[in-house]
């Protein structure tokens, strides 16, 4: 709070925690990742129903050809991220750590569909209609990039009765470790201004905000240089906070609204997008191009070079940690995503998925928890949480299976950012037994 | 990799800050040297002795008891009994004697604290459960505080009363405190700490150099340190105010006795305080009110100690009625369009 009075950055008011950011990767340029022999694509990388399979084994099928095509509203394209012949359909250990449907290609060269333009030069020519832009969108799979996967389509249609006034994009990246949507940033300016103006005209909003954090000078100065001829975009850069990158702290710091208990930012009048989603909506409608490639950041503190790659979706892990230098000796842990949010993963074989922001190694010494001790009640978890919610307790009532007051104590309003259970001094495991008590708690109220 | 060659899976998050219990746990022994040094400064050797047998004494205890009686794992090690120690010895005069000590410390650890299941179940401080139990079991030995005489001083040093005593006999004798106040010692010379006292309640300079320090080292936050302080002087002030020949003025009140050391060190207690920054602010002014009303109104010149513990039997109240401010409810949750496009 006091650092407020001394400088301009915004940042949301309660809760936050400081983890080192161990940007390793900052100044790694993006690299593109040779292609791997094989891809596994899942049929579901998205919130909501997995997409339908439109292949049989043995067909042959471009770089950008769909593959598997939505089922409902609230479900995702999925393309070909290779040229190759359809191999084995089946159920695949994925990211998450359980066997979903996916669909694997065996490579052969590297033919793109026709109708994508792969030239570099920029397309600042807006020329769809708003219907057109969500078509577009919807029809490339594009789907939020910075960990939900929730369908960007269904962001962009906005509820009768509801109105929308700004548009965020999310540079924050608040996780530690991750540096990908710094390095679009940096290397993508102009595709991301143009991506905003798509999403704004989709929305048909006038004003866009790009938010990013005080560690990232060099893409706040960036963004401001080139804002002259993108009328209704600014940037405002944010206080570095944990988990400011989280749609409800950036509303809260940005707009200082706060999105209703069981709502969503557009109740509130705001939308979010992040910045690799921005640049992914760029491509999908101003170069026919559907989302079969993103950025990944390969870190960790004893990885020989901590990179970021662009990496076609399906790619094994284990590719992208070779290129980095290959898994180190000291390895006791794979993280998929950040430290604070990312799933850890057993197996090096499992895919890239759409929602793969960054995979993380780290050391044997710092992947068990530490003991666990009696809850002192020193209140650090209740200081950090950014909901204002009670974690110590949530907690003791999960472990008992209150679920009726755990769902008084707005346990489901709880997003698992993780910070009680980074904070705690006597390393309780916390946020487990919040997620229990979010299940619990979720099935008393939809019987 | 491990030697397996499999790699460890948890749910997240997979960092965890750096500050656990024991690093706390030491951050606040240090926090206290300050205090310790000015003590034997002006007590000489024996505030060293009593403060390291009051360790030795509650280290003692919980070992018996949590090995030969709960028969439970030791764990000594997290310095909290080392920190009840300290504070048991901060809260007696220099001039104890030993077995009066040991029973401090036996209540404090085995009652105030491992009665109730241990570190983080106690519902009330265990020092001062010590401190309580001795000052009205030995109300002579407790009062009778030698007065500071520098490295040097033995055992046969003279004895003393605080100022807070020396008010209260003043005031009883019929005495105005503009008169009294001549008497005793300076406010300033209570800031740095040579008066008479108990050997950790000496120094306010030495308790600000401890808070600023446990701030610094995010060990606590301002609410509960700085309410009481501020509930002290402001409740003192208004009695103050209605009569200057009958009350002492708010600086005294926030000097003298024990108010700075349990604004600092005592109610500042991580498992009797309560868990949320509203509730802090709430126990802290309960604090100050209390000790303002037994000074001013009670039959002990101190009442810290006493405002404390009842203050701690309110914390699972507070707890359960003082909330944080719930994200995406109240006001900044609702949103009006129209409003907003006069706005821009």
């Amino acid at each position: 709070m006091s650092s407020n009075l001394v400088n301009t950055l915004k940042t949301f008011h309660q809760g936050g925690i400081h983890p080192d950011d161990a940007k390793l990767s900052a100044n790694a340029t993006i690299k593109a990742l040779p292609l791997p022999k094989i891809v596994t694509i899942p049929v579901a990388q998205h919130i909501g129903k997995p997409a339908k399979i439109l292949v049989e084994r043995g067909d042959m099928v471009k770089v950008g050809q769909i593959i598997a095509t939505h089922e409902g509203f609230v479900s995702a394209n999925i393309h070909s991220s290779v040229c190759g012949k359809v191999g084995i359909i089946d159920e695949m250990m994925d990211s998450t750590g359980f066997k979903h449907t996916a669909i694997t290609i065996r490579v052969k060269g590297d033919d793109w569909a026709e109708e994508i333009d792969l030239s570099e030069a920029l397309n600042r020519d807006i020329t769809a209609s708003p219907k057109e832009i969500v078509a577009r969108i919807m029809a490339a799979g594009v789907v939020g990039m910075g960990g939900a996967a929730f369908p960007s389509h269904v962001k962009l249609s906005v509820p009768e009765g509801k109105t929308v006034d700004h548009l965020l994009i999310n540079g924050v990246e608040c996780e530690p470790f991750l540096t990908a949507d710094h390095r679009i940033m940096l290397e993508k300016p102009e595709e991301i201004l143009v991506g905003t103006q798509v999403l704004m005209k989709a929305l048909s909003v006038d004003k866009a905000i790009i938010c990013i954090e005080d560690n990232k000078h060099d893409a706040i100065e960036l963004m401001k240089s080139r804002l002259e001829g993108y009328n209704g975009i600014s940037v405002q850069a944010l206080q570095v906070k944990y988990p400011q990158g989280g749609e409800k702290q950036l509303i809260e710091a940005v707009l200082n609204r706060e999105v209703p208990s069981g709502g969503l930012p557009v109740d509130v009048g705001a939308i979010v997008h992040n910045v690799g989603t921005t640049y992914a909506v760029y491509q999908a409608v101003q170069k026919n191009k559907p989302l079969i490639e993103r950025v990944v950041t390969v870190t960790g503190r004893s990885l020989e070079t901590p990179s970021n790659f662009l990496v076609r979706i399906g790619t094994p892990v284990v590719n992208l940690i070779a290129e980095a230098g290959g898994l180190p000796e000291t390895a006791g842990k794979v993280i998929s995503g950040g430290p604070m949010m990312g799933k850890a993963i057993a197996d090096l074989n499992v895919p890239i998925a759409k929602a793969t922001s960054g995979i993380l190694i780290i050391d044997e010494a710092e992947s068990k928890r530490e003991q666990e001790y009696n809850c002192l009640h020193c209140g650090k978890c209740v200081e950090v949480c950014p909901i204002g919610l009670e974690p110590y307790y949530l907690m003791l009532l999960a472990k008992n299976h209150k679920a009726a007051q755990t769902s008084n104590e707005h346990i489901l309003d709880c997003m698992e950012c993780g910070s009680c259970s980074w904070v705690c001094p006597s390393n309780r495991p916390i946020l487990d037994y919040i997620r229990l008590g979010k299940k619990e708690a979720k099935k008393i109220k939809t019987p | 990799m491990s030697q397996s060659g499999l790699l460890t899976v948890s749910p997240s998050p997979h960092v965890h800050t750096a500050l656990t219990v024991k690093q706390i746990m030491w951050r606040v022994v240090i926090a206290m040297i300050p205090a310790l040094l000015i003590s034997v400064y002006n007590f000489g050797i024996s505030a060293l002795i009593i403060t390291m047998m009051a360790v030795l004494f509650c280290a003692i205890t919980e070992y018996v008891i949590v090995r030969y009686l709960l028969h439970q794992e030791v764990t000594l090690f997290d310095g909290s009994a080392v920190i009840t120690g300290m504070l048991l010895a901060f809260n007696v005069p220099t001039n104890l004697p030993l077995y009066i000590l040991l029973i401090g410390a036996v209540v404090s650890v085995g009652i105030g604290k491992l009665s109730f299941g241990g570190l983080g179940n106690n519902p009330f401080n265990p020092a001062l459960v010590g401190r309580v139990f001795l000052l009205i079991s030995f109300p002579v030995e407790m009062t009778t505080w030698p007065v500071p005489g520098g490295l040097l001083a033995g055992i046969d040093a003279v004895t003393g009363a605080t100022p807070l005593g020396l008010l209260k006999y003043g005031l009883r004798s019929g005495m105005a405190v503009p008169e009294i106040m001549t008497e005793l010692p300076s406010h300033l010379s209570m800031f740095v700490g040579m008066q008479s006292g108990s050997l950790g309640e000496m120094s306010g300079l030495a308790m600000l150099i401890g808070l600023v320090f446990m701030l610094q080292q995010k060990v606590i936050t301002w609410h509960v340190p700085i309410t009481v302080i501020v509930s002290v002087f402001v409740f003192s002030a208004v009695f103050w105010f209605i009569n200057p020949s009958l009350y002492a003025d708010p600086m005294f009140h926030v000097l003298s006795g024990g108010v700075m050391l349990g604004a600092v060190f005592m109610a500042t207690d991580y498992v009797t305080s309560p868990v949320s920054h509203r509730g802090m602010i709430i126990f802290g002014l309960g604090i100050g009110f209390f000790t303002v009303l037994i000074r001013l109104f009670g039959g002990y010149p101190e009442g810290i100690s006493f405002a404390i513990l009842i203050m701690n039997a309110f914390v699972p109240l507070i707890n359960k009625y003082v909330k944080q401010h719930r994200y995406g409810t109240g006001r900044r949750a609702t949103f009006e369009p129209m409003d907003n496009q006069l706005v821009s």
